[in-house]
């Protein structure tokens, strides 16, 4: 009998703990991980909820209100159209967290798709699949985004729908190795001996055992994709003015770094943050779902 | 004696190698009665779980000629379609190592009661009261707290009972162990081969034993095969086996097991030279090159595997199957190692 499991489960529960259920008791003794949580939990509220409560909107310039440093009324200060940098602040989050999602969202679901499918198949199927990859690799990305920015106009969507496309490469080749060492474990070939079919054999057995490192590596994109989103909009590829993302806010704040160094520093902190918490929580999830950690 | 339920005749599989095709097994001949329990005994690479795969139709990637019948009904170069009606529901499987044969996201009630479900068409409560009256036959404390556990939450010899559980549970005819024991700790061997009988004797299910040890063979099994080199060399009785081996390497095998009793020999004897290597067989009898009786003829033409004749041979009216046959030129007594 494993102790910790054992221990685990409360005598009024006796029901054992699950392998999710043990993931989570063990992030819960990483805090790092857990204060990056709720770090995380805590921008992304505040990223909804104060554009919503607060009296200043983040396109409507004041010119009466022009580079006011951080002030009871502005907590964050203005900037140079007199736009409150708070609300400013928390809409570029939410624009990051949500190309963050979205296209780690977009790239999770077409690399394990593909990797798994060229893992299971294997053969011809797997060199088709993974040669595309290889060749994709090789597609220059910038001008390749600068491209389609010029064919299809400056889109919120086009940003993360391309990066998406590019960052599910490496989740392919992760998946398709994974997916090749789980089958030949034994309790595949145990699958097999029971008679089960391809389409049993993936849902039940290959992608529960794949769940733990899509996850890792998801969390482990997030941050990525940020940090490439802000890149692009450092480099006027990203979202429209005067919507703006914590990249366009870093790139603006740039301009005025002597003068009012707090348009720079206020968006590139939570930039941080935001990229650090994504960090720690990945670190966290790889410890925790690996079930090899199970003691 | 019943129509057999099983019958292999002329099995070979063949890999394809660099040069030529390898073939990992080579014209076995098998068969199998309800409550039968056959050990196979070979050491690494002499094909047994190739052999074991073959029965399941789970070779990848291999060619297969010769003939698998199931009931009367032929298996190879059946489609896939027949084989998983077979799998698991006919034919179970046990396999070698329980920590890496059940899946760690699981929970073992999960994983018990796949087969029943898919097999048998039973719901969930019915496949779950099915598992728990399952987990009591392998005399498992608590069933209804194992079925919501994972494998990781229990010991290496409750896992090896939950993978003979699965095995057992659509109630199949034949019952295909790879090494079920050699991960696990002596006492707890004596154990799952004790529960393998007691299931045997109870449900009439077939059972083929695979096993590098011939210790846990002759503990176990009524038939014995000895595997060499994709072929089987000798084939007996257990106790005619233990008692009479009439192949030089099966009595090699049978000298090199440490005695339980009496004083130990100073040196313990082994069979000298390398395990065959499949890809470069010799022409004649695959252990000439190792073996202290070969002559010219061992070296040029292999030996069919015939009928014993001399001392120990087929006692008259005994069943073909009991009869006792060897792959071996040399009749003569086996005093010296091979």
């Amino acid at each position: 009998m494993s102790g910790a499991a054992g221990k685990a489960a409360s005598p009024t529960r006796p029901r054992a703990v699950g392998l999710w259920g043990q993931a989570w008791q063990r992030l819960g003794r990483r805090p790092a991980a857990l204060i990056a949580l709720g770090l995380l939990s805590l921008i992304a509220l505040l990223a909804l909820l104060v554009p919503l409560l607060s009296s200043f909107d983040f396109a409507t310039p004041d010119w009466d209100a022009l580079f006011q440093p951080p002030s009871s009324t502005h907590w964050f200060g203005t900037d140079a159209l007199g736009r409150d940098l708070l609300v400013r602040v928390m809409w570029g989050c939410r624009i990051s967290l949500l190309v963050g999602l979205a296209a780690s969202l977009i790239s999770v679901l077409i690399g394990v798709l593909w990797g798994a499918t060229a893992g299971y198949a294997g053969g011809t199927t797997d060199s088709l699949l993974m040669r595309t990859v290889d060749v994709l690799y090789t597609v220059p990305f910038i001008p390749l985004v600068i491209v389609l920015t010029v064919l299809f106009g400056r889109s919120f969507v086009l940003v993360f729908v391309a990066i998406g496309a590019v960052s599910w490469l490496d989740i392919a080749r992760i998946v398709r190795g994974q997916t090749l060492s789980l089958k030949n474990r034994e309790f595949i070939e145990a699958a097999r001996a029971l008679g089960l079919g391809n389409a049993t054999m993936i849902r039940r057995h290959l992608l529960p055992n794949l769940l733990g490192i899509v996850i890792i590596y998801a969390t482990l994109t997030v941050p990525a994709v940020i940090v490439f989103e802000a890149f692009l909009s450092f480099l006027g590829l990203g979202v429209h003015a005067p919507l703006a993302s914590l990249g366009t806010l870093v790139a603006d704040g740039a301009h005025h770094l002597k003068s009012h160094p707090y348009l720079l520093t206020i968006p590139a902190l939570f930039l941080t943050l935001i990229i650090v918490c994504f960090g720690y929580l990945g670190d966290g999830l790889r410890d925790a779902l690996d079930p090899h950690e199970a003691r | 004696m019943n129509e057999p339920l099983l019958s292999v005749r002329g099995l070979r599989i063949s890999y394809r190698g660099d040069t030529r095709p390898l073939h990992v097994v080579d014209g076995v001949d098998l068969e199998l009665a309800a409550g039968d329990f056959l050990g196979i005994v070979g050491e690494s690479g002499s094909g047994k779980t190739q052999l074991l795969l073959a029965l399941l139709g789970l070779n990848a990637g291999a060619r297969l000629e010769g003939s698998i019948r199931y009931r009367g009904e032929e298996l190879l170069g059946a489609p896939e379609g027949i084989w998983r009606r077979l799998r698991g529901a006919k034919i179970g499987m046990i396999f070698q190592d329980p920590m890496t044969a059940l899946n760690p996201y699981l929970t073992i009630g999960t994983q018990l009661t796949e087969g029943a479900r898919r097999h048998l068409g039973l719901s969930r409560a019915a496949a779950r009261q099915r598992a728990l009256e399952m987990l009591d036959a392998v005399h498992i404390t608590e069933p209804r707290r194992r079925l919501d556990q994972h494998p990781h939450e229990l010991s290496g010899g409750m896992r090896q009972r939950i993978v003979i559980a699965m095995a057992m549970i659509c109630e199949p005819d034949i019952i295909l162990a790879d090494e079920p024991t050699t991960a696990l700790d002596v006492t707890v061997q004596a154990q799952i081969l004790t529960l393998l009988h007691e299931l045997r004797a109870r449900t009439r299910v077939a059972v083929v034993l695979v096993s590098h040890d011939l210790g846990v063979i002759a503990e176990v099994a009524d038939r014995v095969a000895v595997m060499y080199a994709g072929r089987i060399v000798e084939q007996a009785d257990a106790p005619t086996l233990f008692s009479a081996a009439r192949h030089p390497y099966t009595e090699g095998l049978r000298r090199s097991i440490v005695p339980l009793e009496g004083p130990l020999p100073a040196r313990l004897p082994t069979i000298g030279g390398l395990p065959p290597n499949v890809a470069a067989l010799p022409p004649g009898c695959a252990f000439a090159p190792r073996c202290g009786y070969a002559w010219e003829r061992c070296d040029t033409v292999a030996p069919p595997l015939a009928l014993v004749s001399a001392p120990g041979a087929a006692l008259a009216g005994q069943h073909r199957t009991e009869q006792h046959r060897k792959a071996c030129y040399y009749e003569g007594p086996l005093e010296r190692l091979p």
